[in-house]
C-alpha cells in the first residue's frame, strides 16, 4: 500500500506534473502555409534528376530505381547515344502512387536521383501527377557536387576514351610482346 | 431549507449553458491538449479557433445519420438518448449557486449515484444493439467498469454525507461555510471520488471500453452523425457533472471572498477539475483492463471502507 | 553410385563426375567461372575451392578444386569450411581487381553471373586501389557487343566458340593480365551460333546487340516458354516482352532438343514481331484500297467461305491447331499441302519413312551421341544449324573413346583434347557444294546432286548386297568403300538427309539406312531427315498425300474451286509466279491470314491480321515427329488473332487440341504436351512476370494514370501478372531461370534432375509418329534421264541460315547479314559465262537479276542458287538453268555477308 502511494507520487504525479509544466513551452507547430517551415536539405519530398558536372543527364537509365520502388511508380526505357553513353529514352514517375520512401535515391548508383525538399505537389487532377523527365531534369548537381558516374566507369564514352576514368591504365596493346 | 421549484426559465438557462459549456468543452480539451504536447491546437476557426465547435456541430448535424442494417434499430437509437438524458438529470440536482438550480432535493446525492447507475444501461444498448465485436466487447468492458466503480463512488461520498448529516447537496455547501472544506477532512473519500469519477465517466486513462488502439471505439463503433454526437456530448456533460460534484463535495460549492459572485466560483472551481481531468489524458497512459477492475476491488474499496470506518469513529468520539 | 559427404551431409552421386558438378547437382550453392556444364572443366578460374579430407579424423583437409577433383566413394569434402571460403573470396577478389565499375550500364547487370559469384564468394569491398588494366573493344558485327574491360580471364568463350563451335575468329591474344579475347581485326563474328557467347560469357564481355538497342533489365521481361519458329529442330526459347515489344529471345533449356544452345536465326531472328508493316487489322479491298471490317463483317466474310466450293491451303509456318482449323473449315479434302510440290513430294516419302520401324530420327542429344555420321546431300549448317553443332559434338566422341581408353574422366576437358588432337569420329559429307562443316568432316565429296544420290545408292549396295546400286562412278570408289566400312563398324552410326532439293537423296540415304539395319542386326537406325520450316511435318501429316498445291492451284485456275482461304503462306514462295497469279485472279475471293504482308496478302480479298508465334499459345512439330507446346508471351497491341480464333468457334488451344487428337490422324497423342489440370499449385497460375517486374504503375501512366486491370489469361495455365507459383524447383512452367543467389542463366542448374539432366519443368514434347510396321523393300534408284547441254547449269537450291526463312529475314538484326539473291558457280563454268564474283548475272529462263558468287568449293555444272528475301522462287525454274551476264549493276546489298574465311580458305578475292 505504501509502496503504491508512493509510486503514484513518484510517478504518476510527477508525470503530471511535467506534462503541466509544457504549458509554458513555446510550441512546436510552424503555421503552414501562412509561414513556411524550415524544410531540411534531406527531407524525402520530390525527386529530381540531376546533372552530372560537365551538364549531361547522369541518369543511365540502369532501372535499378524502378526496381527498388515498392509501390512500381517508377518506368523508364534505356537508350544510348551515338557513343555509348546510356541515358532514359523516357523516365516516368507516377507520383500519385509515391510514398516518398527514398529507395529510389538510395538505389541510385548514380546520384542522379535526389529527393527533394518539395513536397507541395497537390494537383486537382490526379494525372497531373505523372511527371515525365523533362519535368524532372534540373540544371545542377543537387546534393552531390563532384560526382561523375562515367568518370569512374570503365566504360568508353563521347569526351572520355578507354584508359581515362579514375585509376584507369592505358589500353593494353595486345600485339606488344613486352611483360 | 424548503423545497424550491426553479422557475421554467432558469430551467432552460441552466440546460443550455449546460450543454454550451460540454459542447465548449471539446474545444478546449483540444487547446489544452495541444498546449501540453507543445502543439496549436486549433485555431483556425474564429478567434482562438472558438468557433471550432460551431464547424464541429455543423459537421455532426449534417453527417449520415446511419442505422447499421444489422443493428438492433429501436435500442440502437435510443442508447445514446439514455445517457445524454440521465446526466443532464443529474444536473438539475447540482446546487450551482444560491438561488440557481433546478431542485433541492434531500435525496440529492442519491438521485447523482442513482442516475449515473442508469448511464450504465446507454453503453450497454448501445454495444449489444451494434452486433459488432468491438461494440460487444466495449459494452462488456463499460458494464462491468461502471457498476464496480459506482460502489467505491458511493462509499467514498459517504464521509461527506456523514459529516454534514444530509444528503441535500445545498445542505452539504453550507455545511461547508462553517465547518470548512470538507476536502481536508475526507481528503482520502476526495481521491477516491475522484477516481471512480474518472472511470465513472470513461475518461482518460480509464477510457476501456472505448480503447481506439485495441477495440475501435468499443460500444460507439457503429455510431456516426448525431448519434454518435450524443455519446460525445454525453462524455463532456459527465466530465462537467464530475466536476461540480467535487466542487460541491469537497471544495465548498460556491463559496468563496465576495468579491466575486458565487456562481463565479463555483464555475472557477469546477474548471479546475475539468482541466485536471484533461492533464490526466495527456499524462497517464491507459491502464490494462484486470489492472483497473483488481486495483478498483483490491485497492480502492477496502480503502474506501476504511476511510468511512474512521470518518465515523472520529465523529462518533467527537460528538 | 558413390557416397560422399559434403559439410557432414551424405550425398548419393554419380562416380562419373568431378565433385563441383555433384554439389551443383545435389542443389547447393558453390561458386566457378570457367566451368560449364556442356564444356567440362579446366581448372581455369580457382573458383570453385572446397576443402577435402583424408578420412573422418582429418581436420586440416586440403583445398582441392571441385571442377578439377573427380567423385571418389567415400570422399568428404566441405564447402562451408572457413579457409575454403577465405580462399574463395581472395580469388573472386583478384579476379575482380580490374573489373570496371560498369554495372549500371552493363547489359549483364542483373543476370550476371559474376555479380552473383561476387556475393556468394563473400567480397563486397574494393581493396585494391591501384590502376585498372583497359582494353579497346572490337566491332563484332550486328549481334554482339564487345566490352574487353568486363574480362576475368575465365576462358569460355574461346572453349565455347572454337572448341565447341568450331568457330576460328575468336581467340585469345597476349598474355598474363593483358589478355585479350577477340577476333584478329574487327569485323562480324563468323559462327552462327555467335549468340551463345552472349549467355556463355559470366560477365558483360559479350552482349546481345539488338537487345541493348531497346534494352530491359531482365526482371521487368515478361517471359514464357515458348519453341523457336526459325527452322524444324524446334529449339525452346524464352523470349521477353517489355511496353508491348518483343526485346530478346534466350535459351530455354530442354535436354532432348536444344540443351543450352541456339543458333543466331534463332535468337536474332524474332523482330519481324514488332514489324511496323505487320497485318494488325482485318482488311477488306474494295477498288483497290483496304477497308476495315467491322466483327460483324468478318463474321459474314467467314460465313461465306464456309461454304461449298472453297479450298484451303494450310501452311507450314503455322501451328498446328491453325492449320487444323483451316482442315476443319473447308473440310480434309479441300484442305492442301502449304509447300512448293517438290516439297510435297519428297515428304511423302519422309513420312512413309517416319512409320517405319527400322529407323529412329533422333534427338539433337542423340545427334551429338552418334559416332559415325554420313551427310547426304544437305548444307546442315544452313537448314537446321543447332544439328550442325550437335554434329560439331558427334565427332568428339572418338576423343571421349580415347579417354575412357587411357581413364581420363570425359569432363577433364583440356586433356581429353589434348589427348585426342585431331581425332575424330567419321563425318562424312556428299554434297553439291562446300558446306560449313567441312573443318570437322573426314570425307567430303563435291558431287553434282545426281552423283550424290548415286553415291548414296551404292554405299547402300556395298554395306548390303540386297541394296540396288546405281550409277558407276570411279573416281569416288575408295571412299564409297571407306564410308560403307566407318558406318559398318559404328555402334550408333547416323544416316542425315533433307528435303531441300527433292527425294530421291532421301530415298538413297533410306536405303543406307535400311542396309545398315539389315546388315548389322541393330533394332533401329538413327535416320535424320531435315525439313526446313517449324511445322512442315505438322502439316505434312494434316494434309492428303494427294492434296498438293499445285493441285490447288489447278483447281482454283479452272474454276473448279471458287475460294481460297491461304493460311499464313506467301504462295509466291511455293510455286511458279505465273500459276499463282492464274489462280489468285480466278479465284471468286481470296482470304489470307498472315502476320506481315506479302506478294500474297497484295493479291488477297480480305485480310485477317494473325498473331506471331510469341502472341499465341500453339503446337509445333519438328523433325523427328516431337510435338512441343509453345506459351503466349505478351498480347498483340491490336486486333490480330491467333488463325485459328478467326476461323473457327473453338475458345481455348486445349479445346482445338483434343479435337485435333481425335480428327486427325497421327495426332492421337498431341494432347500429351498440354500441362493439364496437375501443374496448378493451389489453385495458382504461373506468372510470366517476375517477382521484381517494375514500373507496373507508371508503366501507362502516360495515357491513364488509372492503371488498368490486368490481363486475364483464360487459355493457359499462365498469367500475366507478378501473382501466382513463380519458378521454383517443384514449379510447373519453366518460363525464365532464376534461384534465389542465381540472377544469372546458371541457375537452370537449380532446376534439373542433375546437371545437365532433365528439366521438372520442362516438357521434352512427345514423339507424335508412331513406328509400327517395317517395311523391307528397298527404293529403287531413279533414272535421272535430263541431260544438261553446254550452257546449261543444273540448279540447286542453296539455303542461308540469315535469309532463307521467310519471317526471321523481317528481322533488322537478321537483315544486316543477309545476302542477296545469288548464284553461286564454279570458277570454271564463271569463266565460261565471262562472270567475276559480284557481278549481276540473269537466269534463264525466267530473267531475274543474281548476284554471281564464286566459289572453288561448288561442284562444276551445278548452280547454287540463293533466293535472297524472297524476290525469285526457287519454284519459279525447273532443274536446269541458264547463266548470263546481266548489264545491272546495282543490288543492295550483294554478298558482302557471305563468311569471308570461307573465300579466303578457297582463296579467291571477294
Amino acid at each position: 500500500m505504501l509502496t503504491l502511494i508512493k509510486d503514484t507520487l513518484t510517478s504518476q504525479v510527477v508525470t503530471l506534473w511535467r506534462v503541466f509544466s509544457h504549458l509554458w513551452v513555446k510550441a512546436d507547430t510552424v503555421e503552414y502555409p501562412d509561414e513556411q517551415p524550415y524544410m531540411f536539405p534531406r527531407w524525402r519530398g520530390r525527386i529530381i534528376l540531376s546533372r552530372d558536372p560537365d551538364g549531361e543527364e547522369r541518369c543511365v537509365a540502369c532501372n535499378l530505381c524502378a526496381v527498388a520502388c515498392p509501390v512500381d511508380c517508377i518506368a523508364l526505357q534505356k537508350t544510348e547515344d551515338e557513343e555509348g553513353r546510356w541515358y532514359p529514352e523516357f523516365f516516368r514517375i507516377n507520383f500519385s502512387r509515391c510514398i516518398m520512401c527514398g529507395f529510389c535515391e538510395e538505389a541510385c548508383p548514380t546520384n542522379a536521383i535526389q529527393l527533394t525538399p518539395d513536397f507541395e505537389m497537390a494537383e486537382y487532377k490526379r494525372q497531373d501527377m505523372v511527371w515525365e523527365k523533362e519535368d524532372l531534369l534540373i540544371d545542377g548537381t543537387g546534393k552531390y557536387h563532384d560526382y561523375n558516374f562515367y568518370r569512374v566507369a570503365g566504360k568508353k564514352i563521347g569526351g572520355k576514351d578507354k584508359g581515362e576514368a579514375q585509376n584507369e591504365a592505358v589500353p593494353v596493346n595486345v600485339r606488344s610482346l613486352l611483360p | 431549507m424548503t423545497f424550491e421549484v426553479g422557475s421554467g426559465l432558469s430551467i432552460g438557462a441552466i440546460l443550455a449553458t449546460v450543454i454550451l459549456v460540454a459542447a465548449m468543452l471539446i474545444w478546449v480539451e483540444r487547446r489544452l491538449l495541444s498546449f501540453w504536447q507543445e502543439r496549436l491546437g486549433p485555431n483556425r476557426v474564429g478567434p482562438f479557433g472558438l468557433l471550432q465547435v460551431v464547424a464541429d456541430m455543423i459537421k455532426i448535424f449534417t453527417k449520415e445519420d446511419w442505422v447499421p442494417p444489422f443493428a438492433d434499430k429501436f435500442s440502437f437509437v435510443l442508447a445514446p438518448a439514455i445517457i445524454m438524458t440521465v446526466i443532464l438529470m443529474s444536473f438539475s440536482v447540482i446546487p450551482f449557486a444560491p438561488g440557481v438550480g433546478v431542485v433541492d432535493s434531500n435525496i440529492g446525492v442519491l438521485f447523482v449515484l442513482a442516475m449515473a447507475s442508469l448511464g450504465a444501461y446507454s453503453v450497454m444498448l448501445g454495444g449489444l444493439s451494434s452486433d459488432n465485436k468491438y461494440a460487444l466487447l466495449g459494452a462488456l468492458r463499460a458494464a462491468a467498469q461502471m457498476i464496480s466503480y459506482e460502489v467505491f463512488m458511493g462509499i467514498s461520498i459517504l464521509g461527506v454525507v456523514a459529516l454534514s448529516g444530509t444528503f441535500n447537496l445545498r445542505e452539504i455547501v453550507l455545511a461547508q461555510e462553517a465547518n470548512g472544506w470538507y476536502v481536508i477532512p475526507q481528503f482520502i473519500g476526495f481521491v477516491i471520488f475522484l477516481i471512480a469519477g474518472v472511470a465513472e465517466s470513461h475518461r482518460l486513462p480509464f477510457d476501456i471500453p472505448e480503447a481506439e488502439q485495441e477495440i475501435c471505439a468499443g460500444y460507439h463503433t457503429e455510431y456516426s452523425g448525431m448519434k454518435f454526437g450524443m455519446f460525445f456530448v454525453g462524455e463532456y456533460l459527465g466530465l462537467v457533472l464530475i466536476s461540480s460534484l467535487i466542487t460541491v463535495l469537497f471544495f465548498g460549492g460556491w463559496l468563496g471572498p465576495a468579491f466575486l459572485p458565487p456562481i463565479f466560483w463555483f464555475a472557477l472551481k469546477a474548471f479546475m477539475f475539468i482541466a485536471f481531468f484533461i492533464l490526466l489524458r495527456a499524462a497517464i497512459p491507459r491502464p490494462r483492463y484486470d489492472q483497473l477492475m483488481s486495483y478498483g476491488w483490491l485497492f480502492l474499496l477496502p480503502v474506501s471502507l476504511l476511510n468511512l470506518l474512521i470518518t465515523g469513529v472520529i465523529i462518533l468520539s467527537t460528538s | 553410385m558413390a557416397k560422399i559427404v559434403i559439410d557432414g551431409v551424405e550425398y548419393e552421386v554419380n562416380p562419373d563426375n568431378n565433385l563441383l558438378q555433384e554439389c551443383l547437382s545435389q542443389g547447393l550453392d558453390l561458386p566457378y567461372f570457367c566451368w560449364h556444364p556442356s564444356m567440362g572443366s579446366v581448372g581455369a578460374c580457382r573458383q570453385c575451392a572446397v576443402k577435402q579430407y583424408r578420412d573422418a579424423d582429418d581436420k586440416e583437409g586440403m583445398l582441392v578444386m571441385a571442377c578439377m577433383t573427380p567423385v571418389t566413394d567415400g570422399a568428404i569434402i566441405s564447402i562451408e569450411d572457413e579457409g575454403a571460403k577465405s580462399f574463395r573470396s581472395d580469388v573472386v577478389e583478384s579476379l575482380m581487381i580490374s573489373h570496371p565499375h560498369d554495372c549500371p550500364v552493363c547489359e549483364e547487370g542483373g543476370e550476371c553471373h559474376l555479380q552473383d559469384m561476387t556475393l556468394m564468394s563473400g567480397h563486397n569491398y574494393r581493396r585494391y586501389d591501384k590502376k585498372k588494366r583497359t582494353h579497346r573493344n572490337q566491332y563484332l558485327g550486328p549481334f554482339i557487343n564487345h566490352e574487353m574491360n568486363r574480362c576475368i580471364t575465365c576462358y569460355r568463350c574461346v572453349r565455347y566458340y572454337g572448341d565447341y563451335a568450331g568457330g576460328t575468329d575468336l581467340s585469345a591474344q597476349a598474355s598474363h593480365h593483358h589478355v585479350y579475347f577477340g577476333r584478329h581485326e574487327e569485323g562480324v563474328l563468323e559462327s552462327e551460333f555467335s549468340g551463345n557467347l552472349v549467355e556463355v560469357c559470366p560477365t558483360g564481355v559479350f552482349t546481345d546487340k539488338a537487345f541493348s538497342e531497346n534494352y530491359s533489365r531482365k526482371w521487368d521481361l515478361q517471359t514464357a516458354p515458348s519453341v523457336c519458329v526459325g527452322c524444324s529442330v524446334g529449339c525452346n526459347t524464352a523470349p521477353g516482352e517489355r511496353y508491348g515489344s518483343l526485346r530478346r529471345i534466350v535459351n530455354r533449356y530442354n535436354s532432348e532438343v536444344n540443351g543450352y544452345f541456339l543458333c543466331d536465326r534463332g535468337r536474332f531472328g524474332f523482330d519481324f514481331v514488332n514489324n511496323r508493316d505487320r497485318l494488325l487489322e482485318p482488311v477488306q479491298r474494295v477498288d483497290n484500297t483496304g477497308e476495315l471490317l467491322a466483327d460483324d463483317q468478318v463474321k459474314a466474310v467467314i460465313k461465306e467461305f464456309a461454304a461449298s466450293g472453297t479450298i484451303g491451303i494450310g501452311s507450314p509456318r503455322a501451328s498446328n491447331e491453325s492449320n487444323f482449323a483451316l482442315r476443319a473449315m473447308v473440310g480434309e479434302e479441300n484442305y492442301y499441302a502449304g509447300y512448293s510440290d517438290a516439297e510435297h513430294e519428297s515428304m511423302q516419302v519422309i513420312l512413309g519413312l517416319a512409320s517405319d520401324a527400322s529407323f529412329h530420327s533422333p534427338s539433337v542429344r542423340e545427334i551429338e551421341s552418334a559416332d559415325a555420321v554420313l551427310i547426304l546431300g544437305e548444307d546442315v549448317t544452313n537448314v537446321a544449324p543447332r544439328i550442325a553443332l550437335a554434329l560439331r559434338q558427334s565427332v568428339r566422341n572418338k576423343a571421349k573413346e580415347l579417354a575412357d581408353e587411357s581413364r581420363i574422366p570425359q569432363w577433364q576437358d583440356a586433356a581429353v583434347r589434348e589427348l585426342a588432337q585431331h581425332e575424330r569420329s567419321p563425318l562424312s559429307i556428299l554434297s553439291p557444294a562446300v558446306s560449313r562443316l567441312d573443318d570437322v568432316a573426314s570425307d567430303r565429296v563435291i558431287e553434282s546432286l545426281p552423283n550424290v544420290v548415286a553415291m548414296g545408292y551404292q554405299i547402300a549396295n556395298k554395306i548390303s548386297s540386297s541394296a540396288p546400286s546405281a550409277g558407276a562412278s570411279s573416281e569416288n570408289d575408295e571412299v564409297i568403300e571407306k564410308i560403307a566400312a566407318q558406318l559398318k563398324a559404328a555402334k550408333r552410326p547416323l544416316i542425315i538427309a533433307g528435303n531441300s532439293n527433292g527425294g530421291d537423296v532421301i530415298k538413297a540415304a533410306a536405303n543406307i539406312a535400311r542396309a545398315l539395319h539389315d546388315e548389322s542386326g541393330k533394332s533401329v537406325i538413327d535416320l535424320c531427315l531435315l525439313v526446313p520450316e517449324v511445322n512442315s511435318v505438322g502439316m505434312g501429316l494434316m494434309a492428303n498425300s494427294a492434296n498438293s498445291l499445285g493441285i490447288a492451284l489447278e483447281k482454283l485456275a479452272s474454276g473448279e474451286a471458287k475460294r481460297v482461304v491461304v493460311l499464313e503462306n506467301d504462295l509466291y514462295r511455293r510455286a511458279a509466279k505465273g500459276q499463282v497469279d492464274a489462280a489468285l485472279s480466278k479465284a471468286e475471293k481470296v482470304l489470307v491470314l498472315d502476320q506481315l504482308p506479302s506478294a500474297t496478302t497484295a493479291n488477297a480479298d480480305v485480310i485477317l491480321p494473325a498473331t506471331a508465334f510469341s502472341e499465341h499459345e500453339a503446337t509445333y512439330i519438328n523433325y523427328e515427329g516431337r510435338a512441343q507446346l509453345s506459351f503466349q508471351v505478351h498480347q498483340c497491341q491490336k486486333q490480330a488473332q491467333p488463325s485459328w480464333r478467326w476461323i473457327c468457334d473453338a475458345k481455348h488451344v486445349d479445346d482445338l487440341v483434343e479435337r485435333c487428337c481425335s480428327e486427325a490422324p497421327g495426332f492421337s497423342r498431341l494432347r500429351e504436351v498440354l500441362p493439364g489440370e496437375n501443374p496448378f499449385v493451389a489453385g495458382m497460375k504461373v506468372p510470366r512476370q517476375s517477382h521484381r517486374y517494375s514500373g507496373r504503375t507508371a508503366m501507362t501512366a502516360n495515357v491513364s494514370v488509372h492503371e488498368p486491370k490486368q490481363m486475364e489469361d483464360e487459355e493457359s495455365i499462365m498469367s500475366f501478372s507478378m501473382e501466382g507459383m513463380p519458378a521454383q524447383k517443384d514449379a510447373s512452367v519453366h518460363a525464365s531461370s532464376w534461384a534465389p543467389k542465381w540472377n544469372s542463366n546458371q541457375s537452370i542448374s537449380k532446376f534439373q534432375d542433375e546437371v545437365n539432366g532433365e528439366l521438372k519443368q520442362g516438357h521434352v514434347g512427345c514423339l507424335l509418329i508412331e513406328r509400327e510396321d517395317s517395311s523391307d523393300s528397298y527404293f529403287e534408284p531413279a533414272v535421272d534421264s535430263i541431260e544438261p547441254s553446254a550452257k546449261q547449269l543444273r540448279l540447286v537450291y542453296s539455303y542461308q541460315i540469315f535469309g532463307s526463312d521467310e519471317l526471321s529475314a523481317r528481322s533488322k538484326p537478321i537483315q544486316a547479314r543477309m545476302t542477296d539473291a545469288y548464284i553461286g558457280l564454279s570458277p570454271e563454268d564463271a569463266e565460261d559465262r565471262g562472270l567475276r564474283q559480284g557481278d549481276v548475272a540473269t537466269i534463264n529462263p525466267l530473267g531475274a537479276p543474281v548476284v554471281v558468287c564464286i566459289r572453288t568449293g561448288i561442284k562444276a555444272g551445278t548452280a547454287l542458287l540463293h533466293c535472297g528475301d524472297g524476290k525469285i522462287s526457287p519454284a519459279d525454274f525447273s532443274g536446269l538453268i541458264e547463266v548470263e551476264k546481266s548489264a545491272a549493276q546495282s543490288t543492295i546489298r550483294g554478298i558482302g555477308n557471305l563468311i569471308v574465311s570461307d573465300f579466303q580458305e578457297e582463296e579467291i578475292s571477294s
